[in-house]
Formats: structure tokens, sequence, C-alpha cells
């Protein structure tokens, strides 16, 4: 993958541009992966609680997608290369397209847009207000992803878009408190997330005392 | 389908005194040639579990107007979390678990106490199907024909003294056959228990089958308690002690987060866990489209148990 990724940098911008299309129809396929489901193709279904299935498959790969938009920084100083930063922006949309996705299916699937059931679920769940608040964290850095607005907040942009340091700490945070009772995935969650934030910290204390 | 089966609560399909293990045993060759007949016969008996049938009545008092859930459903979508936390995880993990030979402690207020062989503990029992819905905390619910007998007529064999207030019921906790338990999610074993005249309620059941069928090993084999007023978590599987207590016994899950899970554990659309509203719920099998309905009082068995909790205050004993 590494030397094909190298050389098709070497071989300039259209390959880079297949390389891109390539990974976008990658970031669609665990949607893809739940309509197939739907579908039942090959067998495959959504389980006895379907509603369920694809709430926690689309939280889980925003909070994925999330990650990886977080790994992007680290993986162009350990490999020493840009081209990873060229994936940034997708990633962190697919992560916006996630949650969104998430978001309406609980508005719609789980809660029926039952409107006084979901009030009262966002006022009094503490894991659900803590979701809605990473997701409506996320809607600032979905709208200025544009070139136009990076161009149009200059350094201010880099600043805003610091924030999806709270809204990965919260989603995660969102799930540890959703678990009944076996908080082993959200903890290994939370160890990635350390990991990435951690990393971030350290480079910018060698940068200002080395 | 239990619901071609004849309604009527009297109409046995066999007498009473032919319902002995050794008859049930005996009547597995019936099943083995009906299971031939099957092969040449497709689509004859397909439609049921395969395995060696139980007999029993169908008790038409409970579960008119409900559909029952699929076998699918009932076997594939389980909390039990001796075989792993994820709801697919028991019936996946739970084939290295042996429901036989299998024996029953009764300890504690009562005169006949000991040692039992599941034999012996069964065989008095006439076998009758209920119908009941089952509601989970986790704020979905099935409905699932049961096989098995009241909890109260297991209790009274063992003469418990007027000591006994309390029962209480203790999960096996084998490690090679569980592999859940290698993770101390819960404080192992599970434990649960009822007031006595709880589980001394006509609806308090015990299962020792489903769909006609023994009880799969991931719904509890081979035998679990039924109790359809109260959140599943109270209905305890796979049970290995029964002890009559004078005080309230403790219980896993109230041990575990005592803010979230009381002893009681009655379905009360009033009274939402901490994390999520307990007023409406999802009817597994109704779809990516089913929309939750209310959920009832007590389950919808307020007629049969309320006047159990009169006078207390179910918002501080929930
Ligand atoms: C927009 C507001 C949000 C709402 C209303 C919401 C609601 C929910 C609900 C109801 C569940 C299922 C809880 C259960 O079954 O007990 C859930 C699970 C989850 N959510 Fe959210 N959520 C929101 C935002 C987010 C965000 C921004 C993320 C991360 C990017 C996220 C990640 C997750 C994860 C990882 C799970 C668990 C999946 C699993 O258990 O496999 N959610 N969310």
């Amino acid at each position: 993958m590494r030397e094909w990724t190298c050389a098709a940098i070497s071989e300039g911008r259209h390959r880079l541009r297949l390389l891109k299309a390539a990974v976008f129809l990658a970031c669609l396929a665990p949607l893809a992966a739940l309509f197939a489901r739907g579908l039942g193709v090959g067998g495959a279904t959504l389980g006895a609680n379907p509603v369920e299935f694809v709430l926690h498959a689309l939280g889980k790969w925003g909070l994925n997608f999330l990650l990886l938009t977080l790994a992007v920084s680290p993986l162009r100083a350990i490999i020493g290369r840009a081209w990873p930063l060229g994936f940034r922006r997708m990633l962190g949309l697919f992560a916006f397209f996630y949650a969104t996705l998430h978001l309406l299916c609980w508005l719609v699937l789980d809660q029926g847009l039952y409107l006084q059931g979901i009030a009262a679920d966002i006022a009094k769940r503490p894991f659900i207000t803590i979701g809605v608040l990473a997701y409506l964290l996320l809607v600032p850095l979905a709208v200025t992803s544009t070139d136009r607005m990076l161009r149009r907040l200059g350094r201010r942009w880099k600043t805003l878009h610091r924030l999806v340091y709270a809204v990965v700490l919260l989603g995660v945070w969102h799930y540890y408190w959703l678990v009944k009772a076996d908080v082993r995935e959200p903890l290994f969650y939370l160890a990635m997330t350390l990991l990435l934030l951690g990393w971030r910290v350290r480079t910018r204390l060698r940068r200002t005392c080395p | 389908m239990p619901t071609t089966r004849p309604r009527s609560g009297h109409s046995a399909r066999i007498a009473s005194s032919e319902l002995t293990p050794q008859s049930v045993w005996l009547r597995r060759r019936e099943f083995v040639l009906a299971g031939l007949a099957a092969g040449l016969l497709p689509g004859v008996l397909r439609a049921a579990p395969d395995g060696a049938g139980l007999s029993y009545t169908r008790n038409a008092r409970y579960g008119a107007g409900e559909t029952p859930n699929s076998y699918e459903d009932i076997t594939t979508y389980n909390n039990f979390y001796e075989f792993g936390t994820g709801k697919e995880d028991p019936a996946r993990r739970a084939g290295r678990f042996r429901p036989a030979p299998w024996s029953l402690r009764i300890e504690g207020e009562a005169d006949r106490t000991g040692v039992f062989a599941l034999e012996d503990i069964l065989r008095p029992h006439p076998l009758e199907e209920r119908v009941y819905r089952l509601r989970c905390v986790e704020a979905w619910s099935m409905v699932v024909p049961w096989v098995g007998f009241p909890l109260a007529d297991l209790l009274r064999r063992f003469a418990p003294t007027s000591r006994a207030k309390y029962v209480a019921f203790t999960t096996a906790a084998i490690p090679e056959q569980m592999p859940g338990l290698a993770y101390r999610v819960l404080d192992w074993p599970y434990v649960e228990g009822l007031r006595i005249d709880e589980a001394m309620h006509p609806l308090a059941f015990v299962a020792t089958g489903l769909y006609g069928q023994p009880l799969p090993n991931q719904n509890g084999a081979p035998l679990r308690l039924v109790l359809p007023w109260k959140y599943g978590f109270k209905s305890i599987k796979s049970i290995v002690a029964i002890r009559f207590t004078a005080t309230q016994p403790p219980t896993s899950w109230n041990r575990a987060a005592p803010r979230e899970y009381g002893f009681y554990a009655n379905v009360n659309p009033a009274v939402d866990h901490p994390r999520w509203s307990q007023a409406r719920e999802r009817r597994i099998g109704a779809g990516v489209f089913g929309a939750r309905r209310p959920t009832l009082a007590f389950n919808g068995y307020a007629e049969e148990v309320a006047s159990l909790y009169a006078g207390m205050d179910l918002r501080r004993h929930f």
C-alpha cells in the first residue's frame, strides 16, 4: 500500500485523484454493508433488533472516522511525507456524515419522531445530552470545511478546527456512559483517543522546549 | 406453531401420568421417526426447530392476541453475560455448556433441603405452555411461548418454614463452559431473589422449554425463571441453587448499580432508568420501521400482580 501510494504521488495528480476516489468509496463501504444486510444479501441480516444494529453501527463509524481523522497528522510525521493530509478533510466529513446518519436513525427509526420523548431524552439522559453536544460541535467544522472557508478564516480556521479534540472526547464519553456494564470497548476507544491526543501534546512540548 | 395447537387448557395432548422424563425420552424415538418423515415430506414438519419435543398442554389463559416472536429471534438475541455481553454472544458461545447431568441445591428455611437431581426435581410437574410477554430493562420486548410449570408448585415441595420470607436463586458458574465468566462484568455467580409471595404467585413460572423444545443453552437451560411482570434480568437462567431466607437476598444487577436496578424491578413506565426512558419499548421482530409501543404497568399483568405491592411506593422500591 505504502509503496504503491508513493508511486502514485510521484506519478502525479492523476493517480492521487484515483486513489481519493477509491478511498471515498471505501468510506462508503460501512453504509453499503448496512444496506446489504438490510436487503439480506448473501443471507446476512440486521439481527433481531435491526434499529439498534443500525444505530450502533452508525455511531461506531462516526467515532471510527473521527479517530482516523486524528490519525492523519501522526501518520504524516511518522512517514515523513505530506500525502496523508490530502485525505484528512474527506475523513472528517465522513465522520460528520456517519454522525448525521446516527442522529437521523435515532430521531426517525428509534424515536419515530416522537418529539416529547426526544426532548425528554436530550434533557434527562446525560449520555444523549453529551452526544448532541458532540454533534453540535461537529457542525461548524463541517460547514467550514470548504476551501473558501479555509481561506476566509485564515489562522482562525486552525483554532476552530481544534474543536475536533473536544468532539472526539465527548463522543467517547457518550459511548462510555451508554453501555450497561461492559466498558471494555469504550475504554479501548478512550485509549486510542488519548494516544492520538497525547502524541500532539508531546510534539507540542518538544517544539516549545527542545 | 403454538397458535395451531388446541386452545383449551384442559385438552391434554397425552395423559399427565405419562409425563415423566422417561416417557419424554421414549418419545424421542417417535420424533426421530417424525424427523425422517419430514425429510421425505418436505415442508411438513420443517417449520418446527429440530430435536426432541416436550409433552405439554397449552395454557390458554396467557398470551391471547399476542404473536410469539420467531424461534430465531428468541434464541439469537439474548442477555446472558456468562456467555458474553453481546446480544449474539450467548447463541454463538453457549455450545460447550452442558445442561445435563444437572442438580439443584435447595437450602435455607425449608424442611426439605439437599441436593436433588434435575430428573427428580422435574418428575412430578406436568408441563404447560404459556405465552408471556418479556420486557427487558433495555426497553425492548418479545413474546415467548415458554414450556414449564408454576414456580409455586416447585417451591411448595420443599416445605418452606414460616421464617422463609424471601427466595434466592443462583445461576451456574462453570468457567470451562461459560466463557463470559472470564470477564468480571458482574460479581459471579449471578444471583437473583424474590419475596416469597412474589415467588408463590401463579404467574411466576419455571421454564424448561420454549416453542415445545427443551430450552436452548443460551435461553437458560436446563431450567430458568420467567417472571413476566418484571424486567428480564429478574428471570434468572440455568439455576443451580434455591435458598429460602428470612432477609432480602442480594441481587446481581442491584449490587452492580444500585441506583439503576432495584430489588423489585417491576416493569414500570413511570419510573425511568437513569440512562433511558421506560415509557416506550421496541418489540423485537417489528423490523426497521416498527414503531415503539407504550410500556404497560407491570408489563400488562397489573390485574394479576398489582396487589402484591399494595401500599408500596414503587418509585422508591423500583
Ligand atoms: C447527535 C446526537 C446523538 C444522539 C442523540 C445519539 C444517540 C445514541 C443512542 C441512543 C445510542 C444507543 C444507546 C443504546 O443503545 O443504549 C448511541 C450509541 C452510540 N453513539 Fe451516539 N448519539 C449522538 C451522537 C453521537 C456522536 C457525535 C458520536 C461519535 C461520533 C456517537 C457515537 C456513538 C457510539 C460509538 C455508540 C455506541 C455504538 C455501539 O454500542 O456499538 N454518537 N448514540
